[in-house]
């Protein structure tokens, strides 16, 4: 067969001796469509950003192994140089402007002009634009890509489907495209709307465009792929062409581990219909840009640990953040059997929630504060704890501050010189501790915990984790978890939900098998168990 | 029953769209009810109103059309052309002393501020991308930073390390300029008295002008509305010109011809950048400067550039206003123009993200009406003439705060919209 036009070889990478590429290789033909599966952090996007010579990479000391394209070993440095080369990428988030019409979007940047009675004195910048030019460029790449659309219409309030379209017709309007990175490009559309899209890129890769297609959709990658790598924690796991394989099977790849369970089986499986609902969630919709909920529903029992797993943008992240108002949210909710009001984060840390947020450094910490303030900071404010009355004014009880601070410094083992450091030194694993004794300092009943490991080295990740174990266990706290790693919520949590385009796909034990999660991450559990059926 | 229905439809719709309009344009429309009720109230004639509106849009509308650019490269409203009005006094101070007259003095003045205004812009664009999402009021604030430096050069400089001998401008005491500098002996009407036509001349030759365009663009499309309208404007335009025969008061308003076509050719350059690559790239930029990245602009720069012209047309903005004011107050002259020129095009219903010359010109006329009839208003109300003053001034930093919060309101409103969906 004809030569590859993209290979990479041993590709390794380091970020901070933190090793996420082990070794890869990957080789596209001409005319080839390969599929990259994996679970978030599996090393696709850096896989990419390498291919792209984004200066993430080169910020923080380059790569080993070599790429070649089109059978020349090539350096790229810099986006602009994989422009150059005839690499395209289709992003996945929209690179679109909204109030540009689609044939402006297409040819940004690369607008055609002509001359006017300034542009010979001034310069090719104020040449005129040459819409009719542009228009007809942009109607030929979209009748390539199979859209009937008016080029003129304006990209705002198009459906999302349009968008992904509109951004493949702006890569092969570049005259040199030869490779074609498609990232998650389904991951925002309709199931007919997907099939449109494979069409369309088989069709290109019929002109002799390579493409890679990184996905997590798994049955389309057995319908559009000519060959499949299956990654997993930087390790190339799998390279299998599509007959070899079958839907089942990647799921098993892409998820498989060993799981290390914290828990005692025989105890977590306690007869778990006798618990008490605590709070009961219906039909919630959570406005959080990028994660947003569309209706979910779910029962929190007494005592569990529920997990609340997902891929990235899928929404679980929403659940919490909407829960406890830090984002608009709809929807009714039962709490010890009480309306719950929503959008209102006082009332929810007074009713007896807590939240420790994905953003530690962002909305959890006061990072130049002392330690001993940021644990006490949200009783303060919400609970008129800790405070002395003076008169009309009230004073921090800094002896009871202090006395609480050196508590949990003991009881949560917080490596830190003393109460008084300050937040921004302490290491990631216990500034995560510190959220942590602040939300416990509320006397929560329900603790809301949001990638509590996220940025973690791994020895802390297991301190947290069995923290989370001990406060059930002792103090028969319910806490709801919500992380996107998956054997991390499989290795505590008492049942795992499993959130999928805003909706629960499904509800899982930790025990059940690797390839129920894949498919259920995945998004098409249900449609697999329908064919069953 | 269903005829019913439609009409009832058509009806929801029409209102739906009339909502849509008055909603869209709320600012505008309740600018208009006050100027319309404070032209009552003071009962000034319609000759004294529209002799000074003429002089005023003449006067202002350059320096509000120079804020447009950075609004579209989504800069915000440019506090910075203070600093544009800066430059043009400095060389205002410059081509007083040298004594250059008429409209040679004023080419010497806009040669002399064109490059002092680039390299102001240079400097505050750069400020700007240091300090992206909070433009306007890093702009505000580097306005009076740079005033301070103003200051201290025709202050303190003048005189003791800048030589200057001149006793009409510098002050007695041989440091400093003056507080007020006579014009006369200069630059002033230097452009408005270059051609000087009578308001009913001006407008009936505007309506033929229209007429010509709109026989132009039937003769094009073959649309009957466009032969109505040319008629239409030719009606009116032949009215205008018998009114020149009669004793009336709109032959003894002038109007700067001069001046008005310079407004007229920056509405026309304003629209020509846009149609440029320069201008996609303003428009790109300013509405996500990520994607305008990703795709190969070069975003600082864009930005830069935007604040270079504003700063310019500022600069020249600047001249055509001090050349009608006949004096200018050395150290006040520039204060207020970032807030009346903002003010102005906030009146004509413009955002801080969205601009264009219509709304500069409406703001301006709106604005100005506003601030000829405020005292006499005042007087007749309260019986106070200082009263319809603090009206102006109330009305200068109200007008700033209303459309900022209305605009804020209207985001939260459509987004509420898009939550009950």
């Amino acid at each position: 067969m004809s030569e590859s036009i993209l290979e990479m070889k041993d590709i390794e990478k380091e970020y901070f001796g933190n090793k996420v590429l082990k070794g890869i290789n990957i080789n596209v033909k001409p005319g080839e469509i390969h599929a990259i599966v994996g679970e978030n952090g599996a090393g696709k996007s850096t896989l990419m950003n390498i291919l792209f010579g984004m200066p993430v990479i080169h910020s923080t000391g380059g790569f080993k192994g070599e790429i070649y394209f089109n059978g020349k070993k090539t350096e790229i440095k810099c986006p602009k140089d994989a422009m150059n080369l005839g690499i395209g990428m289709v992003h996945q988030e929209f690179m679109l402007l909204p109030s540009f019409t689609i044939t402006e979007n297409i040819k940004l940047n690369r607008e055609k002009t002509k001359n006017n009675f300034l542009s010979k004195i001034m310069g090719e910048k104020v040449k005129t634009l040459d819409m009719k030019a542009m228009g007809a460029d942009s109607r030929k790449s979209l009748d390539k890509v199979g859209m009937t659309i008016d080029e003129w219409a304006m990209v705002e309030g198009l459906p999302v489907g349009y968008m992904q379209f509109i951004e493949i017709a702006r890569e092969i309007d570049k005259s040199n495209i030869k490779l074609l990175v498609f990232d998650e490009p389904t991951a925002v559309l309709t199931e007919s709307e997907a099939e449109h899209l494979i069409d369309c890129m088989k069709k290109l890769a019929e002109e002799g465009i390579g493409i890679i297609f990184i996905t997590h959709r798994l049955d389309e990658v057995m319908m559009a792929a000519d060959s499949i790598t299956v990654l997993r924690d930087g390790e190339m796991v799998a390279n299998k062409k599509r007959g070899e394989t079958n839907v089942v099977e990647l799921a098993e790849l892409m998820v498989g581990r060993k799981i290390e369970r914290l828990v005692n089986k025989n105890e977590s499986a306690e007869n778990e219909e006798q618990k008490e609902t605590i709070m009961e969630i219906k039909n919630l919709k959570v406005l959080m840009p990028g994660e947003e909920v569309k209706d979910v529903s779910l029962n929190i029992k007494r005592g569990e640990i529920l997990g609340i797993g997902g891929l990235a943008g899928q929404g679980k992240i929403g659940i919490a953040n909407g829960i406890m108002g830090l984002y608009e949210s709809k929807g009714e909710v039962l709490f010890k059997g009480k309306a719950f009001k929503l959008n209102n984060t006082s009332e929810a840390l007074k009713s007896g929630l807590a939240f420790v947020s994905e953003d530690r450094r962002g909305v959890g910490l006061l990072l130049d504060k002392s330690m001993e303030l940021n644990i006490v900071i949200s009783s303060m404010q919400i609970k008129n704890e800790y405070l002395k009355k003076i008169g009309f004014f009230t004073q921090m009880d800094s002896k009871n501050i202090r006395k609480h601070a050196l508590k949990m410094i003991n009881e949560l083992d917080i490596r830190c010189r003393g109460p008084q450091q300050k937040v921004r030194q302490l290491s990631g694993g216990n500034q995560q501790k510190i959220c942590i004794a602040r939300a416990l300092t509320l006397k929560p009943e329900i603790l809301f915990v949001s990638e509590p490991t996220r940025g973690i080295d791994i020895g802390a990740k297991k301190l947290i984790l069995d923290l989370l174990v001990k406060l059930n266990k002792e103090q028969g706290m319910t806490i709801v978890m919500t992380s996107s790693e998956l054997s991390e919520l499989r290795a505590i949590s008492d049942r795992i939900v499993i959130i999928s385009k805003g909706k629960i796909e499904g509800i899982l034990k930790p025990d059940d098998s690797d390839a129920d999660f894949g498919l259920m991450m995945a998004g098409h559990y249900h449609k697999i168990q329908k064919e069953e059926l | 029953m269903s005829k019913t229905k439609i009409s009832v439809n058509k009806k929801s719709e029409m209102a739906a769209k009339i909502n849509k309009i008055l909603f869209d344009n709320m600012v505008t429309i309740l600018f208009i009810v006050l100027c319309i009720i404070e032209i009552i109230l003071s009962g000034q004639s319609a000759y004294f109103i529209l002799n000074e509106l003429v002089a005023r849009i003449a006067r202002n509308s350059f320096l509000v059309l120079s804020l447009i650019i950075p609004v579209i490269a989504g800069m915000g409203l440019n506090f910075g052309i203070v600093i544009g009005a800066m430059a043009a006094q400095a060389a205002i101070i410059a081509v007083a002393h040298w004594q250059i007259k008429g409209i040679l003095g004023f080419l010497l003045c806009i040669l002399l501020s064109t490059p002092l205004a680039i390299l102001l812009g240079y400097i505050t664009g750069k400020l700007l991308n240091k300090t992206k999402g909070q433009e306007m009021i890093a702009s505000m604030i580097f306005g009076f930073f740079a005033n301070g430096i103003y200051q201290l050069i025709f202050l303190l400089l003048i005189g003791t390390i800048i030589p200057m001998k001149d006793p009409v401008i510098v002050l007695s005491s041989g440091v400093g300029i003056k507080n007020t500098i006579d014009l006369s002996g200069s630059i002033k009407y230097s452009l408005d008295n270059l051609i000087k036509l009578p308001l009913s001349i001006t407008l009936a030759i505007i309506c033929f002008g229209f007429m010509v365009y709109y026989l132009w663009k039937y003769i094009k499309k073959r649309e009957k509305k466009n032969l109505f309208v040319s008629l239409l404007f030719i009606i009116a335009g032949g009215c205008f010109a018998v009114i020149y025969n009669y004793e009336f008061m709109l032959n003894k308003i002038n109007v700067p011809i001069a001046t008005m076509l310079l407004i007229l050719a920056l509405c026309f350059f304003n629209n020509f950048i846009c149609s440029t690559k320069l201008g996609q790239n303003f428009k790109a930029v300013g509405q996500n400067m990520h994607i305008a990245g990703v795709s190969g602009i070069n975003v600082d720069k864009v930005r830069v550039n935007a604040i270079i012209i504003s700063t310019v047309l500022a600069a020249w903005g600047q001249l055509i206003f001090l050349q009608n004011i006949g004096t200018l107050n050395t150290y006040g002259s520039h204060e207020q123009v970032g807030m009346f020129a903002i003010a102005s095009l906030l009146i004509g219903g413009a955002t801080v993200t969205n601009a264009d010359n219509k709304q500069a010109i409406i703001g301006t006329i709106l604005f100005h009406t506003m601030f000829i009839v405020s005292p006499m208003a005042g007087k007749n109300l309260f019986g106070n003439a200082q009263i319809g003053e603090y009206f102006r001034v109330f009305v200068v930093y109200g007008v700033i705060g209303v459309s900022l919060g209305l605009h804020a309101w209207k985001n939260q409103y459509e987004k509420n919209k898009l939550m009950k969906q």
